[in-house]
């Protein structure tokens, strides 16, 4: 296979979400074949760049994937398996990526807010982004204000996702944004907001750049 | 087997608009409706409205209560929305509800130990949403141990096991299962409650799989479930199921159902 065969193959795998050879995938008749862990792999050990990989395989595919769950072609566990995928790859492609010196396209600081514990919204976001090629810093869920917007200063971060699923708990992305401002900070981090009491109402009137709907819309809203 | 119906709900697009508008002929249709189909309970949440959900609930409560002679589940996060909706309450209420994440707990505590009433308990862990069965099992022991501490007969406890889409995860419809059949055998006198349609959350043909999943909690021994009992095809599974697991002495509930209309023909 030459490199852009089995970029493609990565690619149609990630789509399929067949993690190893065992896998069947969306369409009938893949299992047995070489799926996303031993076409990584033996893309890596041919010295294909990780950051090709990672572009062309990775990005691209879980692109076509949110194109498939935005058409309802894919439902919720569809899309996970493609998920998975890439959160695989990424492990794989991660020490390689780190070593060729290759630059992320920027961090990534996500949290569900403080007194809320729901996270699977969120971590969905995460697995995304990361195969999108931002670095996530995910705090996990319960995170306080002070925690966020520290973590958000420390690692200069340019971007920050807050996540929330009780109307009682989304306030506190209000809080949020009021403190980045007080901290003087608040025009170097673009503030993403998401979760099931959220909407573009609200984004805008606790003063977010924007509304996410889901994992898909958020990887929108960053290729602008 | 109690009944809480779900639908005077303000995150139902009809609901929020009659709260809105004070529409009180809308809600009162949702009550009558909810009561005359076997609810024994009518959940109100009015969450979504989150600055002005106190004045919303307190409205529905007196506007539900001057029409239907039942008793309401006050369903918030927000304590003081509660403390305050129960001031209008005629009898004793159902509060909906009390979890072990410290804030949640020490600021609910007074509100639901202050008055006779049933507790709905979600079995979060301090810090996580429970994942497995063991993880449920504690936090319901946890909350049993603490309520009922504080006085709360166990029979007034109702245990949430926090239903979560199996869409997302596959182990999630056995993780709820199993909790309830263990909690139901190791707490005598506890009761178990849960939602039925976050289970299907993100799949097609949500209504089938929240009838069934009905069928399989209520042969894990459930006792009280949150749903829509509008739905002749839900309550009709519900009854079946029941009389099928030996819960309806001479079938009473079922043959009363099926004379008095609740159920549909195929």
């Amino acid at each position: 296979m030459n490199t852009s065969e089995l970029l493609e193959k990565i690619a149609f795998n990630v789509i399929q979400g067949r993690v190893e050879a065992e896998d069947d995938g969306f369409d009938p008749g893949l299992e047995g074949r070489p799926a996303v862990t031993e076409l990584v792999t033996e893309a890596l050990n041919q010295n294909i760049d990780p950051k090709k990989i990672l572009m062309e395989s990775l990005t691209e595919s879980m692109e076509t994937v949110g194109e498939k769950f935005e058409k309802k072609e894919y439902l919720i566990p569809d899309m996970l398996a493609s998920a998975e995928c890439v959160g695989v790859a990424m492990d794989l492609l991660a020490p390689h990526l780190i070593k060729a010196g290759v630059e992320s396209k920027g961090k990534f600081v996500i949290a569900t807010v403080k007194g809320d514990l729901h996270d699977i919204g969120k971590n969905i976001v995460a697995i995304m982004l990361k195969g999108a090629g931002y670095q996530v810093i995910d705090l996990g869920t319960d995170v306080s204000v002070d925690r966020i917007t520290t973590t958000v200063k420390e690692k200069q971060a340019s971007f920050l996702g807050l996540s929330a699923l009780l109307t009682t708990t989304m306030r506190v992305m209000g809080e949020v944004v009021q403190k980045l401002k007080e901290e003087g900070i608040r025009d170097r981090v673009k503030v993403l907001v998401g979760g099931a009491p959220t909407s573009i109402e609200f984004a805008r009137k606790i003063g977010a750049d924007a509304y996410c709907k889901d994992a898909f819309q958020a990887l929108e809203i960053m290729k602008k | 087997m109690l009944i809480v119906g779900e639908n005077i709900n303000t995150s139902r697009r009809g609901i929020a608009e009659a709260v809105e508008k004070q529409d009180a002929e809308f809600i009162v249709q949702a009550a009558k409706n909810q009561a005359d189909a076997g609810a024994d309970f009518i959940d109100v949440n009015a969450g979504t409205f989150v600055d002005r959900e106190t004045e919303y609930l307190c409205w529905l409560v007196k506007t539900v209560q001057d029409a239907v002679d039942l008793p309401l589940c006050l369903d918030s996060p927000s304590p003081d929305a509660l403390s305050e909706a129960i001031k209008h309450h005629r009898g004793e209420p159902m509060i909906n509800s009390i979890s072990l994440e410290k804030d949640r707990f020490d600021a609910m505590l007074p509100i639901v130990t202050a008055q006779p009433c049933r507790i709905v308990a979600l079995c979060m862990t301090e810090t996580a949403m429970p994942v497995t069965i063991q993880e449920r099992v504690q936090a319901a022991g946890e909350l049993i141990h603490r309520l009922t501490a504080e006085g709360v007969a166990p029979t007034n406890i109702y245990i949430d096991p926090l239903v979560q889409p199996v869409s997302v995860d596959t182990r999630m419809g056995n993780a709820v299962l199993g909790a309830i059949k263990t909690i139901m055998n190791d707490f005598p006198g506890v009761n178990t409650i849960c939602g039925l349609s976050n289970i299907s959350y993100g799949l097609p043909m949500r209504r089938l799989i929240n009838s069934t999943f009905l069928s399989l909690c209520i042969l894990q021994g459930l006792s009280a479930a949150i749903l829509d009992p509008t739905d002749k095809r839900l309550m009709a599974n519900l009854l079946s199921t029941r009389m099928i697991l030996g819960k309806d002495e001479y079938c009473a509930d079922f043959i009363d159902a099926y004379q008095n209309g609740i159920l549909i023909k195929d």
